[in-house]
């Protein structure tokens, strides 16, 4: 009787409990609380706290390779590069590239914006991060998660927690962290500009751009291939209007369908060995200034922009070129119409904010291109 | 008669007037929903409203006519 007992003692988790996974029960609990209380980023940061919690049991296994539940998920879904553009696919059926059809010298700035990454790359490789480390880190500027994870799945494993977490926090925090940069970046003037109608766009000129952008995309940067494809499929399923049924399974079901083993994987790689480490604090810290140099460097290209332009742009709309869609165009519309409450830059944030997302993702491609 | 023009394409979210106010340039009379945010549309003219053109819940296009004032 006796045995039996100090055997289910030994065999129970409890004993194998060490002061890391205390940790990260704590961290588990603050995202949760995010999650659930604020609703930061719920639908990803939920699962992702859920997972980093089961992880962090002892002897449940549920990373084991080849064995545990959830290493199966993250083999499939992340190891081997499906999710991410399964994510991208749903998001290209969402998206409406016409603000940015109508306005294509918006694509300056979604492409300017990414400096942010190129100087945090560097940055990164000054503070000891090797090449692959660096580049995932960078690329948390783009504040865009699916991109982040796939870079760092292939660039940096190891880091995956850190940057996917930090890049879905700094997208939730947009409406923190941007308007302090607006409002330094620019005058009172320049954010009263009220910008003329955007032009309509037809319908063949929205069927063409996802064939014509994935075209240029994939032969000029072909790393770029998985996410791009899949992103202007998932837009030409929606602009088609032929599809419906895909478009809505594209972007409700299946995206809905992966994002609880994304959420769920990404969370999982968080064990105490992993996560708690100096090396994670630094990835929080670079990846926000990485998100802020991107949101500088989109108003500063907007001003530069502006000098030759007759018809001037609102440079608040270069903030929107990280990709946080549509974080940063929300963000950029409500910091217009506090200095001008006739200024309606929704739609205008929305050219630069989606061609962001094509700027992220070629960025992530030479980086993979050159480093992978 | 003055027409006041939706901005942006939205959801006619909530309709602060009613036939017969009287309205004052500036005042708040309709709050469009896009992109899952508020933004809040302001009179250009003053007057009274003749004819409201939408009722919440319509799905609105940039430069649709909301309201007209006399």
């Amino acid at each position: 009787m006796f045995d039996i007992l100090k055997d289910l003692i030994y065999s129970s988790g409890a004993v194998s409990l060490t002061g890391g996974n205390l940790v990260m029960w704590l961290v588990s609990f603050v995202l949760l609380y995010l999650a659930i209380k604020k609703q930061y980023e719920p639908l990803l940061l939920l699962p992702i706290a859920f997972g980093i919690l089961v992880v962090n049991l002892p002897l449940t296994f549920l990373m084991e390779p080849e064995h545990g539940l959830i290493w199966f998920f993250y083999h499939y879904g992340i190891e081997q590069d499906i999710i991410p553009p399964l994510i991208f696919l749903g998001l290209g059926a969402m998206i409406d590239f016409g603000p940015l059809i109508a306005n294509p010298k918006t694509l300056l700035l979604g492409a300017g914006a990414q400096a942010g990454l190129y100087v945090t790359f560097f940055a990164a490789v000054l503070f000891g991060f090797d090449l692959q480390e660096a580049a995932s880190i960078a690329i948390i500027g783009g504040a865009d998660g699916p991109t982040t994870i796939y870079l760092t799945s292939k660039l940096a494993p190891h880091l995956l927690g850190a940057t996917a977490v930090s890049a879905y926090a700094y997208m939730a925090l947009v409406p923190i962290i941007q308007p302090p940069m607006m409002k330094l970046l620019t005058t009172d003037h320049e954010r009263k500009i009220v910008m003329s109608k955007l032009r309509p766009v037809s319908k063949l000129q929205r069927i063409c751009f996802p064939i014509i952008t994935a075209m240029t995309i994939m032969l000029v940067v072909p790393p770029a291939a998985p996410l791009i494809s899949m992103l202007m499929l998932g837009n030409l399923f929606k602009e088609s209007g032929v599809v419906e049924r895909l478009s809505k399974a594209a972007s409700n079901e299946l995206m809905n369908i992966v994002t609880i083993f994304l959420g769920l994987s990404v969370g999982a790689t968080m064990t105490a060995g992993t996560f708690l480490s100096p090396k994670v604090l630094f990835i929080f810290f670079l990846g926000l200034f990485a998100f802020v140099v991107s949101t500088a460097a989109g108003l500063i290209m907007a001003k530069i922009m502006n000098l030759f332009l007759k018809d001037k742009i609102n440079p608040l709309i270069g903030a929107a070129g990280v990709s946080a869609v549509p974080m940063a165009a929300r963000c950029v519309h409500k910091v217009g119409s506090e200095a001008n409450r006739r200024n309606y830059l929704l739609m205008h944030a929305m050219g630069p904010n989606v061609a962001g997302v094509i700027g992220t993702v070629v960025a992530a491609a030479i980086l993979l291109k050159n480093l992978g | 008669m003055p027409e006041l023009l939706a901005p942006i394409a939205g959801n006619v979210w909530k309709i602060l007037v009613a036939v017969g106010d009287k309205v004052e340039l500036d005042d708040e009379l309709i709050i469009l929903e896009a992109l899952k945010m508020e933004t809040p549309i302001y009179s250009d003219d003053s007057g009274t409203v003749s004819e409201i053109r939408v009722k919440e819940g319509d799905s609105v296009q940039d430069g649709d006519v909301l309201v007209i004032i006399d």
